[in-house]
């Protein structure tokens, strides 16, 4: 019985990973025969568009560099074998694995901070190991929300900002426990 | 912000790696986290190039104007202040838009854009109104259609399958917007009778 229920998780997991296996090449042919259609210069248009990704890469590799040191720093320290035992209940009960609360604690502050505890995740555990699927759903399913809300507001000038950190922290927390229990469902 | 957070974990660790007896490791994690950096970066540069190009694609040839059209009638539901074709509503489908596709540069000015739009408006001054609420929290939520940050630091961690986490993180985050939508929604109703009242 335990064996049935686990190979049919197994399947459903492969199904869901091929989709995002058939998104992207999709995605990509989608956009291309749209520019087409539309007699838009294909190559030139990638070419700009890929040195903008370029720029974009340059721009965050200073602040990569300073908090990719912090992390690692962090991490030889022993301080996340701590952390992973102290919040080790408290996770528990919420359904998601200690290893990534400090990612989930970086991600609503700082994009690059998040990027670099992702790496290191990453590096430590494995891309596809359990814990590397949910820290990526998890440091991709979120923004960054306190600078979105200091941008957006600081930009016309509003103070007060009423009830938007309840619902944007609430939210945060619950795509969280949505993360991890996605990796576990899907 | 970011000073603080970058201060407390360099003070955190030295302090940490003494207690523990590992200033050794700690030495060379400085360097060593240096130099992975930079293979991160390099490693990750691929990835972002090939998407920031096929999404400058999307956008040149009108698919992201067709998607604001198409998402201008949702979302002008959930930010009532403001009328379908006003040019507020435009700004924030164009922004919502740009964020679906990942083009971050562009997503940024345009929600700016957007906010003063709605703020000529507002009758609440120095406080966001319901429908500039909204906008904020859909903002701080993920709408991307494709992840490709996350992606491109799966390839360079040496994933078999960056992507296959894919529908994983279109699900997480759909809900986690709506949730965000809905707390954001009650939270506003709560507001407005207290007021009124």
């Amino acid at each position: 019985m335990y064996y049935r229920l686990k190979k049919r998780s197994c399947l459903r997991g492969e199904v869901t990973e091929s989709v995002g296996i058939y998104a992207v090449p999709a995605v990509i042919a989608f956009v291309v025969v749209f520019g087409a259609i539309k007699k838009v210069d294909l190559f030139e248009t990638f070419k700009d568009g890929a040195k903008e990704g370029v720029t974009g890469l340059l721009s965050i590799a200073p602040s990569l560099i300073g908090l990719i040191v912090a992390v690692t720093m962090l991490q030889a320290s022993g301080f996340f074998d701590v952390v992973t035992v102290v919040l080790g209940p408290v996770c528990g009960f919420i359904g998601v694995p200690p290893e990534v609360l400090p990612l989930g604690l970086m991600r609503p502050v700082s994009g690059s901070g998040s990027f670099a505890l992702l790496s290191s995740l990453l590096d430590k555990y494995g891309a596809d190991s359990y814990i590397g699927r949910v820290a990526s759903v998890m440091a991709g399913s979120t923004e960054t929300t306190f600078y979105a809300i200091a941008v957006y507001y600081g930009s016309v000038g509003i103070k007060k900002t009423r009830h938007t950190i309840p619902a944007a922290l609430t939210a945060d927390m619950l795509g969280m426990v949505f993360s991890a229990l996605c990796c576990k469902m899907l | 912000m970011l000073s603080h957070i970058w201060f407390g974990m360099i003070i955190i660790s030295v302090i940490c790696g003494f207690c523990t007896g590992r200033a050794e490791e700690l030495s060379a994690a400085a360097a060593g986290g240096a130099d992975k950096a930079v293979q991160v970066l390099i490693s990750m540069a691929g990835v972002m190039c090939l998407w920031t190009g096929i999404m400058k694609i999307a956008d040149k040839s009108g698919l992201t104007a067709v998607t604001a059209r198409l998402l201008s009638p949702v979302l002008s539901r959930l930010m009532p202040e403001y009328k379908k074709d006003s040019p507020a509503m435009k700004a924030v489908s164009a922004n919502v838009t740009a964020n679906i596709f990942g083009l971050g540069n562009a997503a940024t000015p345009l929600g700016i854009a957007a906010m003063k739009e709605m703020q000529k408006t507002n009758r609440l001054g120095s406080a966001p109104n319901n429908s500039m609420v909204m906008f904020v929290v859909i903002n701080t939520a993920s709408v991307q259609l494709i992840p490709t940050t996350i992606a491109a630091l799966r390839q360079a961690a040496g994933s078999l399958q960056p992507y296959a986490v894919v529908p994983y993180v279109w699900a997480a985050s759909l809900l986690a917007l709506l949730s965000g939508l809905g707390i954001a929604g009650v939270l506003s109703l709560k507001k407005e009778k207290l007021s009124a009242g």
